[in-house]
């Protein structure tokens, strides 16, 4: 209640708390249930690649010839490939290099694009209409396609890999931020930083890019899950992620086609685990999309 | 009908009725009774409207004022009802026409609404839809109510058109919404709330985003329809003038609750409560000078998720005693007068005006050594690429300006939306770079400075921008957003700047541990200080101030004035103050510079150019802009131009003012009248006076 004495010419009112991190966890719980079970299989999928060694007694690159193709039983979860491996044990460390994959290309990309994005808006004019042609000229290739010329450039392996997917991740984070850094720029703490004398990186840096932190996050999650599937496309191509490494992709490729009447478990398992994957990154980003939307507005 | 007996017996029906339409009005179109609407958010309940009650009359127009969120639009939106969904109506009746709009089916709504209440809401911008033809959002409701066929109905939104005073209506039938301007759009609206006959119209804010002449062009219109087809009208808006010159009655909200209602000449003339009282006396007035500090009214609206207990107002109240802790209940204190203070009886006595409060404010010394700003026919065009094949147009947005500004004195630059008085102070920020002509600050000439030039310049010249909401970067703290300039320009070494933030925000008069705080933590008042800050940060010596105060409410605006003159005062600063609003800078300027279409037309001191306008376009302006005060608009003559800003693209012949001029010759659409002195440094760009 305002009661106390005030010196003229101030103001008394409630302060509004800044809420805790676990109080706006609850609050987007709460609001976005279908997003709160995408981020649990967010959360579930990092404690699974983090714990790896721990969740499983077997080494997911051990043959086993005396179990080759067992069926699910209580031996082996999810039953065995054509080399014996356990397939549980493949999966979760498949965890490891879907992450790693998904996270890493889609922060350099999408950071990246942030500032490209942002530095486009801020400066307009000739400079940004040459760089939004030279993105539109990415984004003609799709996603794919564009991730095969890398691959075939470079060659396979877990960094060429990264290095190809981040690439085409660039222009479309670059062409999002960018819409929001447009409408940024013509906000008037923009023009007070512009009449302060700062310069023009301090005004990107500090001033623009904060402000474009909730279309940025939303499109880090959402390429989170586009670079997992690209992953497991290019390994299943053959041009990613090389045998003996587990990752789902390559899983797929080994005993999908050959056994797929005979051992369906080879198939199914590491498909579901990129399904459920990508539709979790999926699910959690839309919420988190919808979840930001008003306060941007605001 | 049956209605009536009821609301005789209550104190609230009936008897207030204004002297001069009292004769003509029997039964009132509208009673409200008891009426509190309540929010649910997810901080708690919200309660927007609280035990209100009043009455229309047939022909009356009558005003509901109140700042921003005392539940002034959540009440008219409710006899609509229009409220959003997480909105609940607690208590009260509606009785309109003898039937409790609360009570109709939502089908019974539908019909009522549109047909016999209709409503006109602020942004005529956006309340129109873009994608149909005018002449089909005017015969919409005659088809759905009316049941009129398509030549009825046709010839019956060009008789409506006619009738809001829109020229050649039959071709503008076939036109969209952006073809119009934002003055004939209001007009289409009106169009359209009155294409049924109602009997009751709701205008929320009709003009608040409509220029000064335009805005007396629509209220005339308004004030004369209601007259002449007997139409009741309802005014929600915070413009007391507008008050003081249409409304016939006014009930003053705060807090969800009305504190005051009667008529204009006993509300303006005999206010009874100390909030209406003092939202009086915060509002500068074009018919006083800069003399006068304004007496606002400390602190801000309560948070209506944790009102303050018994009267509302309490906590800024200057005579509040142990029993407001009370709720003082509405009683009449005269005839049709009644106010809600347990005090409204002493106040004539206790608040004396123009007490010891009221010091006046001298003038800083005049500048000896020259003006610190001299523009010198600067000039701003701004390239319209029309296409391939297309030449290049061209906007004159700013048009060979020469203005200079001492130090110490404020300058104030009026004119009306499009006339380039802001992009004139984006020029002078070099925000903008000039097309042509000389800025000189402090005698360098800026118009062509380096940005190693500009930046030593930077310190010196600061901005205060309009949208408190805008102008500080949400993710940065009030302590690093007034901070960071000087640490930028390493004004002072790091360890000293936080006392030094702490120094500044007592200075525009906030709390030194609002530091910490994000903008968004703090109100619209409390935001614009803390912009003053920052601009205050670098110890500039002259400040462009782009619509300072626009944007809050009236005795927000007041707080801000007082600061900004008192700072003058204190650090000799000088300001170019752009605005639209004449009250206000008649208040604080020196001296007064009017715009029109990039030109001046018209330059002088102050006192002299309010007393003494030269310029048939300052003259208009002038006539345009209401007095808070009902015995002085109701003799004032009415002058109003007709006709609307011409495209800064297509600017006319000669004289821009000329298609607009009352006293327009033949000649003046040929030359172009250069600024003459009149008097001493008054200064008119006009050929026939």
């Amino acid at each position: 209640m305002a009661t106390e004495t005030v010196s003229p010419g101030t103001i008394v009112e409630d302060i509004p708390r800044k809420p805790t991190l676990l109080g706006t966890i609850g609050s987007f719980c709460r609001g976005n249930p279908l997003g709160a079970f995408g981020g649990f299989i967010v959360v579930t999928m990092c404690v699974m690649a983090i714990f790896a060694p721990l969740l499983t007694s077997y080494d997911p690159t051990a043959n086993d010839f005396g179990a080759m193709l067992a069926a699910p039983d209580w031996e082996h979860w999810l039953g065995t490939d054509q080399f014996g491996r356990d397939l549980l044990s493949r999966i979760i460390y498949g965890a490891r290099t879907a992450l790693l994959v998904g996270f890493v290309s889609s922060f350099i990309g999408c950071f990246l694009g942030l500032i490209l994005g942002v530095t486009s808006a801020y400066f307009g004019g000739r400079f940004d209409l040459l760089f939004q042609r030279v993105m539109d000229v990415f984004m003609a290739f799709p996603l794919i396609i564009l991730a095969l010329a890398v691959v075939a450039i470079f060659g396979t392996g877990v960094t060429n890999v990264i290095i190809a997917i981040t690439i085409p991740v660039i222009p479309r984070a670059a062409r999002i931020v960018r819409a929001s850094a447009l409408a940024i720029r013509e906000m008037p703490y923009v023009d007070a930083a512009r009449a302060n004398g700062f310069s023009n990186s301090r005004i990107i840096f500090r001033h623009m890019m904060p402000n474009v932190m909730a279309p940025f996050l939303i499109i880090l999650t959402a390429q989170v899950g586009q670079a997992i599937l690209i992953e497991a496309s290019l390994s299943y191509l053959g041009l990613g992620v090389q045998e003996p490494v587990p990752a789902w992709g390559l899983m797929l490729r080994g005993g999908a086609q050959e056994y797929a009447e005979s051992a369906p478990w080879v198939a199914i398992f590491p498909g579901l685990a990129i399904t459920l994957a990508v539709f979790g990154f999926n699910l959690f980003g839309d919420s988190l999309r919808d979840w930001l939307d008003p306060k941007m507005k605001t | 009908m049956q209605t009536t007996a009821e609301g005789a017996t209550k104190s609230l029906s009936g008897e207030v009725l204004s002297s001069h339409t009292a004769a003509k009005m029997g039964k009132p179109v509208l009673e409200i009774e008891n009426l509190s609407v309540q929010f649910r958010s997810s901080h708690g309940l919200v309660r927007a409207v609280e035990n209100v009650g009043y009455t229309v009359h047939p022909g009356e127009m009558v005003a509901i004022v109140g700042e921003s969120g005392s539940g002034k639009s959540v009440s008219a939106l409710t006899i609509m009802r229009l409220l959003a969904q997480t909105a609940e109506i607690t208590s009260g009746t509606i009785n309109f026409d003898g039937r409790d709009l609360l009570k109709l089916s939502d089908e019974e709504m539908r019909r009522v609404r549109g047909h016999h209440v209709s409503m006109i809401f602020q942004e005529p911008m956006t309340s129109l839809n873009p994608v149909l033809k005018i002449g089909l959002q005017i015969m919409e409701p005659l088809f759905i109510h009316l049941k009129m066929s398509p030549e009825e109905a046709k010839a019956r939104a060009i008789e409506l058109l006619t009738l809001v005073g829109i020229t050649d209506p039959e071709s503008r039938l076939e036109q969209y919404p952006h073809q119009l301007s934002g003055g004939m759009r209001q007009r289409v609206m009106i169009a359209i709330g009155l294409s049924c006959n109602p009997k009751l119209l709701i205008a929320d804010e009709p003009t608040t985003a409509l220029d000064v002449t335009i805005q007396a062009q629509i209220l005339e219109l308004m004030k004369d329809l209601s007259r002449r087809l007997d139409i009741a009208i309802i005014i929600i808006t915070h413009n007391l003038g507008i008050v003081a010159r249409y409304a016939d009655r006014v009930n003053v909200m705060y807090a969800a609750r009305i504190v005051e209602s009667g008529t204009a000449e006993q509300v303006f003339g005999n206010a009874h409560h100390p909030y209406a009282r003092g939202l009086l006396s915060a509002v500068p007035r074009l018919d006083r000078g800069r003399a006068m500090r304004l007496q606002t009214i400390e602190g801000a609206p309560p948070n209506l998720l944790k009102p303050p207990e018994g009267c509302r107002f309490r906590p800024r109240c200057r005579f509040a005693i142990d029993k407001c802790s009370v709720s003082p209940p509405l009683v009449e204190v005269e005839k049709g007068h009644r106010a809600a203070c347990h005090r409204s009886a002493d106040l004539e006595k206790i608040d004396k005006p123009a007490a010891a409060s009221h010091e006046a404010i001298h003038a800083v010394a005049d500048g000896v050594t020259g003006p610190i700003l001299q523009l010198k026919d600067v000039t701003k065009f701004f390239p319209i690429s029309g296409g391939l094949f297309q030449p290049k147009k061209l906007v004159r947005a700013v048009n060979k300006v020469t203005l200079d500004i001492a130090p110490g004195e404020t300058l104030g630059l009026v004119g009306e939306s499009g006339c380039g008085k802001s992009t004139l102070g984006r020029v002078v920020l070099r925000l903008d770079d000039p097309t042509d002509g000389k800025i000189l600050f402090e005698g360098a000439d800026l118009a062509n400075a380096g940005s190693d030039e500009m930046l030593a310049v930077r310190k010196k010249m600061q901005v205060i921008f309009q949208d408190p909401f805008s102008s500080l970067n949400p993710r940065m703290t009030v302590g690093d957003i007034i901070g960071e300039p000087m640490s930028v320009h390493k004004i002072l070494p790091k360890e000293k700047i936080h006392d030094r933030v702490a120094e500044l925000l007592s200075l525009v008069g906030l709390h030194g541990y609002m530091a910490d705080r994000y903008p968004h933590q703090l109100s619209g008042g409390q935001r614009q200080r803390v912009g003053i800050a920052r601009a205050l940060s670098v110890n500039p010596k002259f400040i462009v101030c782009d619509e300072a105060v626009s944007a809050l409410d009236v005795s927000i605006q007041g707080q801000v004035i007082n600061l900004l003159e008192g700072l003058q005062q204190k650090l000799g600063l000088s300001y170019l103050f752009i605005a639209h609003d004449l009250a206000v800078v008649r208040h604080i300027s020196h001296k007064v510079a009017v715009m029109y279409l990039g030109k001046i037309v018209e330059y002088a001191p102050a006192d002299e150019l309010f007393a003494n306008p030269k310029h048939p376009y300052t003259q208009a302006l002038l006539a345009a802009a209401p007095i808070p005060d009902p015995v002085i608009e109701r003799t004032r003559p009415r002058r109003i131009i007709t006709g609307e800003l011409p495209s800064p693209l297509r600017p006319p012949p000669g004289c821009v003012f000329n298609p607009r001029c009352p006293i327009a010759v033949e000649n003046c659409r040929k030359e172009i009248p250069a600024l003459r002195e009149l008097g001493p440094n008054h200064w008119v760009a006009c050929s026939e006076v």
